[in-house]
Formats: structure tokens, sequence, C-alpha cells
């Protein structure tokens, strides 16, 4: 019998940690509660995290367990003080050792989806972790990391000989290190300046990606909408992808196939590319005369 | 001229626009609220446009039909809105120097309208249903009903 399919060599657990016990220092302001686009980035990372994870927590200094950004979220304390990210590691490790356990850190606003997705796929579980090598200066980024459940003691013996630098823990253990899928997902900030450069950045690729577009309805499609008219913001790039979309939430009865496309009041195919701002109308078929 | 009206259509009024003395032949083709389509009785009916497009589109008629037939004025008014039977819903007018180039042009107009212009038939039936026309027969079957297994 496959031994994995009796249990007997089940995969320890994956769980979540975003390492939010910082003191922000240059940024003068909590980093874990600096907003894009309407959410912290502790939520955000919290988010990210949890699609990946059996359970996410935050690892929170011990003073800042009724702190409001973090007290919604299951808490792992810091036992150790001042010993910077590692310590949240460590805290995670001894209150689930049998966990491997995804860390990151709570100043990466560019992390996106697919640098997490990367890691997980690319992950070895018989290595002692899985990190990026930075694409600034090659070492392992040991706070978008896995850490597997066998480098908990190596890691304890690091710390209790009195280091604390993570990156040079990674460096020295087996560590299966991947590049990077985007070179900027893993910019942290720590400044002012950084933090503004980030914001900036998101807007400009969220603005890439979806638009703002406004759809007229008549007849048939104006009854099945409920409307005559609705604007949104879309991340569907053509008429075909956006009728998918208003499909699946409007009980629409007719086939694109029967219907034909207008983009700013002038007849279109269902393949041209949006525009921010486009009006948009799905036509029916027509009965004049 | 292609527009839109919500109110009555007056033939006369219309037909004096495309008088012109170089002209000695005129067309016309009125369409009528009918009372039934199809074994179904019609009630009153229904008509709703796009007017940016179908203004747009509608010239567009009138200018290839001139173009092609050669004749000198076409003008095309369309009614939206509630309609009872026997109502006037659509006028399609042409001016031409002889007949022949004035009726070839004034099918064409009509024939086109009918299939180019973003103008919808909604028709209330004697029996108390309504229907777009031309919309329900090509209803595809809705996407949650695939699949799904009846028991009854």
């Amino acid at each position: 019998m496959d031994p994995l399919a009796a249990g007997r060599l089940a995969p320890p657990p994956l769980y979540g940690l975003v390492l939010a016990g910082g003191r922000s220092t240059r940024m003068r302001r909590d980093k874990a509660a600096l907003a894009y686009q309407g959410r912290t980035q502790l939520e955000r990372a919290m988010a990210l995290l949890s699609a990946h994870v059996a359970r996410a927590f935050v690892s929170v200094r011990a003073d800042q367990g009724s702190d409001a950004v973090r007290a919604r979220f299951a808490q792992i304390r810091d036992a150790h003080e001042n010993l910077g990210p590692i310590a949240g590691v460590l805290a995670a490790q001894a209150q689930h050792p049998e966990a491997a356990w995804l860390v990151l850190a709570c100043d990466l606003p560019l992390l996106d989806e697919a640098t997490l997705a990367h890691l997980l796929s690319a992950r070895d579980p018989a290595r002692t972790a899985t990190a990026y090598r930075s694409s600034h200066d090659g070492l392992p980024e040991p706070l978008c990391a896995i850490y597997e459940p066998r480098s908990r003691e190596p890691l304890a013996a690091y710390v209790a000989a009195g280091k604390q630098c993570p990156r040079k823990f990674l460096l020295g253990a087996d560590t299966l290190l991947l590049d990077e899928p985007n070179p900027r997902a893993l910019d942290n900030i720590n400044t002012p300046e950084e933090y503004g450069s980030a914001m900036a950045t998101l807007t400009a690729e969220s603005s890439a990606t979806t638009r703002h577009v406004t759809v007229q309805y008549f007849a048939l499609l104006r009854e099945q909408a409920g409307r005559r008219e609705e604007a949104l913001v879309s991340a569907a790039r053509t008429p075909r992808e956006l009728y998918a979309e208003l499909a699946a939430r409007h009980p629409f009865t007719l086939a694109p196939d029967v219907l034909r496309v207008a983009i700013n009041a002038e007849f279109s195919e269902w393949s041209t590319p949006l525009a921010d701002g486009d009006a948009v109308v799905f036509i029916p078929p027509v009965a004049g005369g | 001229m292609f527009r839109f009206t919500h109110t009555p259509i007056d033939p006369q009024a219309l037909r004096a626009q495309l008088a012109d003395p170089a002209c000695g032949g005129y067309a016309a083709f009125e369409g009528w609220v009918r009372d039934s389509h199809e074994g179904m009785r019609v009630r009153r009916l229904e008509y709703e446009a796009f007017e940016a497009l179908a203004v747009r589109e509608g010239e567009r008629i009138l200018a290839e039909a001139i173009a092609r037939f050669g004749v000198a004025h076409a003008a095309c008014l369309h009614r939206v809105g509630e309609l009872a039977i026997g109502e006037l819903a659509v006028w399609v007018g042409v001016s031409a120097p002889h007949r022949h180039e004035a009726f070839l042009a004034c099918r064409y107009i009509i024939d086109e309208v009918k299939q180019r212009v973003p103008i919808w038939k909604k028709e209330h039936y004697l029996s108390g249903d309504s229907g777009w026309v031309n919309c329900e027969r090509c209803a595809a079957p809705p996407a949650h009903a695939a699949g799904v297994h009846r028991h009854d």
C-alpha cells in the first residue's frame, strides 16, 4: 500500500506566519498598519497567505497583543526580546513543532500571488527551507520563505549560539534557492519615501489591469439586468470577457453569438481591447420596422 | 434624415420635406402595428432604440440608398415608446427623378433598417404574455441549468 495513503508519511501541515513585531523605526509609523488601496499591509499579507496555508498567524511582540490592527488575527507571541524577526519564527516553531512554516514579512507591499504560488510549487520539503535568491544581492530572502519542520532544531541552536541573522542561517543551511518570478515582489519598504513609491507602483499596476467601463442595457437585457446602466471596474480585457463577467451576475438568457457589441456608440468586435472609460452596449437581436 | 419620435408620425408633413422640382417620383412605406404575430393576438407594442448608434446606422443606410440608386432624397422616421394597434411605427420616404429608383430605394431602406438598426419591439398579447420579438426563441439555456439532475 502507498505509505502516503496509509498516513504513515503524511506531509507536515503548512502554516503561515506574518511577521508584524517589528518596531518600524525608520518609517516612524507601524508598517503593519500602513494602508494600500484601502487595506492595511497586515490584512493584505494575511489574505495572500491564507489562500495557501491550513492556518495563518500573525507574529507579535509580547506588548502588541491587543493592538487593533493585530487583534483580529490568530497570534503567536515572541518569547525572546530584541532578536528581530528570527524570534517570531522560533516562537511559531515552538508552538507548532510539527508544522512547516510559510513566513512573510509585513513590509512587502509588492508581494504578489505569482511569487507566493511559485515558492509553493517549487518547494522541496526534504530540504531545510525553500527561499528566493534576492534579485538585489543574490542572498537568500528569509522573510518570504518556507521553513520545514527539520529547520527547527538547527535554528534554535543557531540562536542559542548568539546569532540572529535569518539570512545567514539560510545561507548556512540546506536551503533550496529559487529565482524570483517578479524581481520587485520582495522589495521591502522602510521609509516614508519607499512607502510612497510602493503605493504609486500598486496604483499604476491596478489601473493597467482593470478599467472603468459603463454598460448600457436595452430591451430584454435591460429587463434581465434590472437596470438601464451600470458603471463598473472590471478586469475584462474585451467585450467577450465583460459579457461573461456580467452574465455571471445577471440572469441573461441570450448567448453571445446572437448579440452584437457596440463600444462608444459604434459597432465593434467581441475581441476589441477595452479601454478605460469605454461605454459598452450588448445588442440583442433587433426588430425594428 | 433618420430620426426617432415619441409622438405619432405625420406622413403628410414628412412627404412635404422630400418635395423637389427635379423629382418626378415619390415612394413611401408605412409600417403599421398589426393585431397579430405568428398566431398570437397582439394588444399593443413597445419600441425601444439605442438611439445614439441607431441614428448613425440609419443615416448610413439612407446614404447607401442614395448612392446605390441615385435617388434625390431619402428619409426615415421610427416611433419609440408605447403604440396601439393601427398606429404608424415607421415611415420611409424617397423622392427621385423617376419612380423605378424611388421604389427600389424605399424597399432597400426598410429592409436594411429592420436588419441593422438597434431597435427592439416588445409585443403585449391579449393572453397577458409579452415578448421581445426575435429574442425569446434564441435564448441560450441558462448556465446553471446544465448538469442539473431533476428528480421529479
